[in-house]
């Protein structure tokens, strides 16, 4: 990074910060909505399948899509224009894509407030939806658009300007990240194009259930890894250097981020395990690499301890555990990297449940899935957006953070709320709960053993919307706050001794490229064509008319 | 490039861990034969009622000549057809079930069956039930066996918390 960095005003602070209220402030909205589910299919608020189905709907498309998509997008903006210190290429793009991202989340919401999209975040067919449903979907993939190309191009250009010298590892991760969207979204869009806006607006009079599953898996693993590699970003460059320590290793957050990149694009066909339509031997091939994509995880993890650890004994801690007492723990981002780190242990072992080919059967579809996704998604993941926003927000606004002790306690909270949340969860999917009903109208006697498991629940929801609104609250005020923070950029992890160059391939994406356009032939051709050669009997649409 | 001793070291493990889990899901379903539900058979999910096998009356549990026990199913907004099955444990038994409409899912807790159901497929289960796994799922009856619940787990439309049946399992 050069010594005289760019100027405040040239850095993109209003856009990041559009970005990150749209993803907040409606995250807000979507856990308010969760605690209503908790409670009204426990029977603690009258029961209404149309109201709950129609919340699930909303909590599903906002945290899932909404959240994610604008948070990573100002999260990329931020770091391409930070890590690279330079001014956005084609800021106007960039605010074009912002507002057709933000049409497209109002046209789907308003379709979800209708009651006429009650199709659940997963809107599989033939159910379907509205058409503004789709469209609004289509819309904010869309509007992603402007960053991927920015975010490639101007990796493009720095290397131009810079050869032979190695990528900046922020803008290296994020990159990787804008190349795995690409990917990720092509399975969807198909679906989308190709399969329900045809269908819902009626130009179509059936639809291939079977195909639009095989489209759906091959968007539904990968998006996975679009959420978690900006979360690893700020693992690998900003977490190190706010606990006081060093980067352990640059080059091997590279290759964590090509092994993402490679590994988590073609095993989608673990989310349908299950199904009848797809071959075994395909499932089990999908199996394989659905193994390997946790390799990039036990890395990181290694990594992450390593970089604390520096700190750590940088601070004065000795002996074999000593450092971990000298870590910062009042430092929220830093706070926020170590509560993800726990979460990701229970959260990793759930997964290898599930994506156990065989075993999956006894866990798919009951409590034990939103149970892993939760810890996993609204464990790790959120919280390092939560520990980034609280680094971030002060360069965004030019203003010292509201309250620190604030932002620890709603990092503590949200950690022991998603425990207290997920952990009666796994149990009562082992006891056979399935997820996503209204109410529990079966057998007393087993109603009965989950019971006990339910005040745990609601408490964990309860506590999580506290930490929601602390969250909020703290950045609302830090907008207020009189003390200025002092101007600079973010300071980004180094490692001990100078990066003076690394390999080529650890530096760009073409092979990579070319790599996983291989491998996503070699995984999908198959799971996908055989529905234009089998005698497919297609379905008919199901919804409002 | 360099990448430090203890890195390498972990990253040997970090493989060696992904190699054994892979080879333990190779070794169950090579060596013990456990697979997913994957028959790829298709069938018209509209004319299921005019189909041989998904006929009304040919719904439900028989015993073929091979002595296999096979239940058959179909699942339609918002119900399960038969409402109730009664299926030995100890037993090889196929489980064969038929969306008539929309996407459904199958589960019966304390068992290994569980599959999707895609309206334009045949899902096809073969599992033997355990009795005492299943009775820690279930309730037990006076006479000895015990009753499970058969779950819907694929949300199939606003009524869908309410498309279950029941189960009775009888001891070998």
């Amino acid at each position: 990074m050069s010594a005289a960095s760019a100027p405040a005003s040239r850095r993109p602070n209003g856009l990041v910060l559009a970005n990150f209220w749209v993803a907040f402030g409606l995250f807000f909205v979507a856990t308010l909505l969760g605690l209503y589910q908790l409670l009204e299919r426990n029977g603690y608020l009258p029961t209404s399948a149309p109201l709950y189905y129609q919340s699930v709907t909303l909590h599903g498309v906002v945290q899932a899509f909404v959240l994610t998509t604008f948070f990573i997008v100002g999260f990329g903006y931020f770091v391409t224009a930070t890590a690279l210190d330079r001014p956005l290429r084609a800021p106007r793009a960039a605010w074009a894509g912002f507002a057709t991202m933000l049409a497209g989340t109002l046209l789907a919401a308003a379709a979800i407030v209708s009651g006429k999209a009650t199709v659940l975040y997963t809107f599989y067919p033939p159910q379907l939806a509205p058409w503004t449903f789709y469209a609004g979907a289509a819309l904010l993939i869309v509007g992603s658009i402007p960053w991927i190309v920015i975010t490639v191009a101007m990796t493009a250009d720095w290397k131009r300007e810079n050869p032979g010298r190695p990528v900046p590892l922020a803008q290296f991760g994020m990159t990787a990240c804008a190349i795995l969207w690409a990917w990720t979204v092509v399975g969807v869009v198909v679906e989308v194009v190709f399969q329900l806006l045809p269908a819902s607006l009626g130009l179509a009079a059936t639809i291939d259930v079977g195909l639009a599953r095989a489209l759906f898996a091959w968007t539904l693993h990968p998006i996975v890894y679009f959420w978690l590699i900006p979360a690893y970003v700020a693992l690998y460059t900003i977490v190190p250097k706010a606990a006081g320590g060093y980067l352990f290793s640059d080059e091997m957050g590279r290759v964590v981020f090509v092994m993402l990149l490679v590994f988590s694009l073609p095993i989608g066909l673990h989310h349908i395990f299950v199904d009848p339509q797809q071959a075994a031997g395909w499932k089990l091939m999908h199996a394989f690499g659905t193994f390997l994509v946790a390799i990039p995880t036990l890395l990181t993890g290694f990594t992450v301890c390593a970089s604390l650890e520096t700190a750590g004994r940088l601070r004065g801690g000795r002996g074999l555990f000593g450092w971990i007492r000298t870590l910062p723990w009042g430092e929220p981002v830093v706070l926020s990297g170590i509560l993800a780190a726990l979460l990701l242990l229970p959260g990793g072992f759930g997964g290898l449940v599930n994506a156990s080919y065989a075993m999956d059967a006894m866990v798919h579809n009951t409590m034990w899935i939103p149970a892993h996704f939760h810890l996993i998604f609204g464990g790790t993941v959120v919280i390092v957006y939560f520990g980034s926003a609280y680094a971030l927000w002060p360069k965004l606004t030019g203003r010292r953070l509201f309250s620190r002790r604030l932002a620890n306690a709603q990092l503590w909270s949200w950690f022991a709320g998603i425990l207290v949340l997920t952990v009666p969860w796994h149990w009562v999917g082992l006891l056979g709960m399935p997820r996503r009903t209204a109410y529990s109208p079966y057998d007393p006697a087993i109603v009965a053993r989950w019971r006990p498991w339910t005040p745990p629940m609601i408490a964990g929801g309860a506590v999580l919307v506290v930490s929601a609104v602390l969250f909020v609250v703290n950045l609302a005020a830090t907008h207020r706050v009189r003390e200025e923070e002092p101007d600079g950029p973010l300071a980004y992890a180094r490692t001990t001794e100078p990066l003076v160059a690394v390999p080529a391939l650890l530096n760009g994406f073409a092979f990579w490229n070319g790599l996983v356009a291989v491998l996503m032939l070699l995984s999908w051709a198959y799971p996908i064509g055989q529905f234009f050669f089998m005698d497919v009997h297609k379905s008919l649409p199901w919804g409002p008319k | 490039m360099h990448v430090h001793r203890l890195e390498k070291r972990w990253a040997a493990i970090a493989v060696l861990l992904a190699g054994v889990m892979i080879a333990i899901v190779v070794y169950t379903a090579v060596g013990m034969g456990i697979h997913p539900p994957s028959n790829v058979e298709t069938i018209d999910s509209t004319r299921l009622h005019l189909t041989p096998e998904f006929a009304e009356d040919n719904l439900g549990v028989r015993r073929e000549k091979d002595g296999t026990v096979v239940a058959r199913l179909v699942m339609a907004r918002f119900h399960v057809v038969p409402q109730e099955l009664t299926l030995p444990a100890g037993t090889p038994i196929v489980i064969r079930a038929a969306s008539a409409d929309v996407l459904h899912g199958l589960n019966v807790a304390g068992t290994n069956i569980g599959t999707q159901v895609v309206p334009g497929y045949v899902s096809e289960v073969r599992t033997t039930i355990d009795f005492d796994s299943a009775a820690k799922a279930g309730v037990r009856n006076p006479d000895g066996s015990v009753t499970v619940p058969l779950f819907c787990n694929e949300y199939c439309g606003l009524g869908h918390q309410s498309m279950w049946a029941r189960v009775r399992v009888t001891p070998k």
